[in-house]
């Protein structure tokens, strides 16, 4: 079965400073956990540009995104 | 029919909103004790102004924060004015400050890139650089010297002017509007408005001579993006440099001087920073979490555009809630012994910088700032001391930050 909508993986790195401001814009994909930081709530999901906005609003750019399947980089 | 409320609600309901703003605070070294009284009380609470708008103030770091990143607290709503503040609030409409989602995005997102860690590294040297030329210029000068004028000032303001492009032998232009812009409501609204129109003409012309002339900055980059993709009004364009430019030096110089006057006030912390400098970059964020860089303390007011729970108290669709980060960065929540000075600390998820969309786009640029300015300062400088008692600064009359006119140091 092939699904018509690309699926991409995220991962918040160790440089998140908790300034939030993935949570803002992206509050269905990330979550604050209890040591202050950002985590993804899925790390595979389908494509969202909200994500993409989180990834470009990082001051730290410890957002990354990347196809799920291949890898390949997609941002920051 | 009480039974069925939350504790909280009913006590809201049953007590009288506080008169707000509150007196200026007896020390510059905390926030006002009325402020501490309900974080411990009344967490969420209704103040009221002397023309009788009423609003929230949230005090505890957690509800602040939500207040900062949950979706349903606008900005662009508070906009309007009728809505309550005692800052520049007007000033804000038709910046980036002043929207939400998406048209913030759509405007953030053309400068972010400029200003990550990464970028901001890449500066830490030609920022050294200049903290060194400063200080060589002060070594020079008869004691006791102005702080001010020889270093908290021009070092942030050459450094955005650099990443802006704007002249810095303009400095004294657009210093005096920038502080009109920075006013608080005891000033006549008229000043603030006439500045911020200064600003936008001394900007129309930059860019005027820019789009002859471009340049290798964050302005020409704008521009570009304006002429080649249309993605900004020439107004946002205009607006954007004013924003950046204000915002790029005052809170900085501010906030270096504030933690000259901090650490004067406390000398076994700047003892401790003699004897370790490694450890300036813990010091700069407890000194970010501790300096009371403005008297009232809030960042700008946010407004529910639906009933929203906070902290267990039901806000109102349409209620503005003014979210007091000094106070919340002395939640005992937060950290432990939070009305202490410890530069050991290092905790960086203070509220200082905000959260959420607008979380401060120049933070990590304040932050290698400040920390070269105070590696520069206690290394270069270690017998540094305030040259005039703390009760005899002069502080600008009407600012939201606490802005000295002169800092007089001997060394």
């Amino acid at each position: 079965m092939v699904t018509d909508q690309p699926r991409w993986r995220v991962h918040v790195g160790e440089a998140c400073i908790a300034a939030g401001s993935c949570l803002a814009l992206a509050p269905h994909r990330f979550t604050r956990g209890a040591d202050g930081r950002s985590h993804p709530t899925d790390t595979v999901f389908k494509a969202d540009d909200a994500v993409l906005d989180a990834a470009a609003s990082c001051p730290m750019e410890a957002i990354t995104v990347s196809h799920a399947q291949t890898g390949e980089p997609i941002a920051p | 029919m009480l039974a069925g409320r939350r504790v909280a609600e009913v006590n809201t309901l049953t007590e009288a909103p506080v008169p707000y703003p509150f007196p200026s605070p007896p020390s510059i070294f905390h926030p006002s004790p009325e402020l501490g009284e309900l974080q411990r009380t009344r967490p969420v609470a209704q103040f009221q102004l002397a023309d009788g708008r009423t609003g929230w103030l949230a005090t505890r770091s957690d509800d602040v924060r939500q207040v900062l990143t949950d979706q349903r607290f606008s900005r662009a709503a508070a906009n309007d004015p009728d809505v309550p503040d005692i800052g520049p609030g007007a000033e804000a409409a038709g910046s980036i400050i002043g929207m939400d989602p998406p048209e913030h995005t759509r405007l953030r997102r053309l400068v972010a890139g400029a200003f990550t860690a990464r970028r901001v590294e890449a500066l830490r040297p030609r920022v050294a650089v200049l903290v060194d030329k400063l200080i060589d210029d002060l070594l020079k000068q008869p004691q006791p010297a102005d702080l001010v004028e020889g270093f908290s000032l021009p070092l942030p303001v050459q450094v955005i002017c650099e990443l802006l492009g704007v002249p810095a032998h303009d400095r004294h232009t657009f210093h005096e509007w920038s502080d009109a812009v920075l006013g608080d409501a005891s000033r006549d609204p008229e000043q603030a408005a006439l500045a911020f129109g200064q600003l936008a003409m001394y900007f129309a012309g930059l860019i005027a001579a820019k789009r002859a002339q471009p340049g290798d900055d964050l302005l020409t980059a704008l521009i570009a993006a304006r002429d080649a993709d249309d993605r900004l009004s020439e107004e946002e364009l205009v607006v954007l440099g004013i924003t950046l430019l204000v915002a790029g030096h005052e809170t900085t110089a501010n906030q270096i001087n504030m933690m000259l006057v901090t650490l004067h006030e406390f000398p076994e912390q700047w003892e401790q920073l003699r004897a370790e400098p490694t450890g300036i970059p813990q010091a700069v964020e407890e000194l970010m979490r501790f300096v009371q860089l403005g008297e009232a303390g809030a960042a700008f007011p946010r407004v529910a555009t639906e009933e929203v729970d906070l902290g267990g108290v039901r806000i109102p669709a349409g209620a503005a809630v003014l979210p007091v980060l000094t106070v919340a960065n002395r939640d005992p929540a937060l950290v432990t012994d939070p009305d202490r000075l410890d530069v050991t600390r290092g905790l960086s998820t203070h509220l200082s910088f905000g959260a959420g969309v607008h979380h401060c786009l120049g933070a990590q640029l304040a932050r290698m700032e400040l920390q070269e300015a105070l590696r520069g300062l206690v290394t270069r400088l270690p017998q540094l001391r305030i040259a005039t008692p703390v009760a005899d600064l002069h502080f600008k009359k009407g600012m939201i930050v606490r802005s000295l006119r002169a800092l007089p140091v001997r060394w």
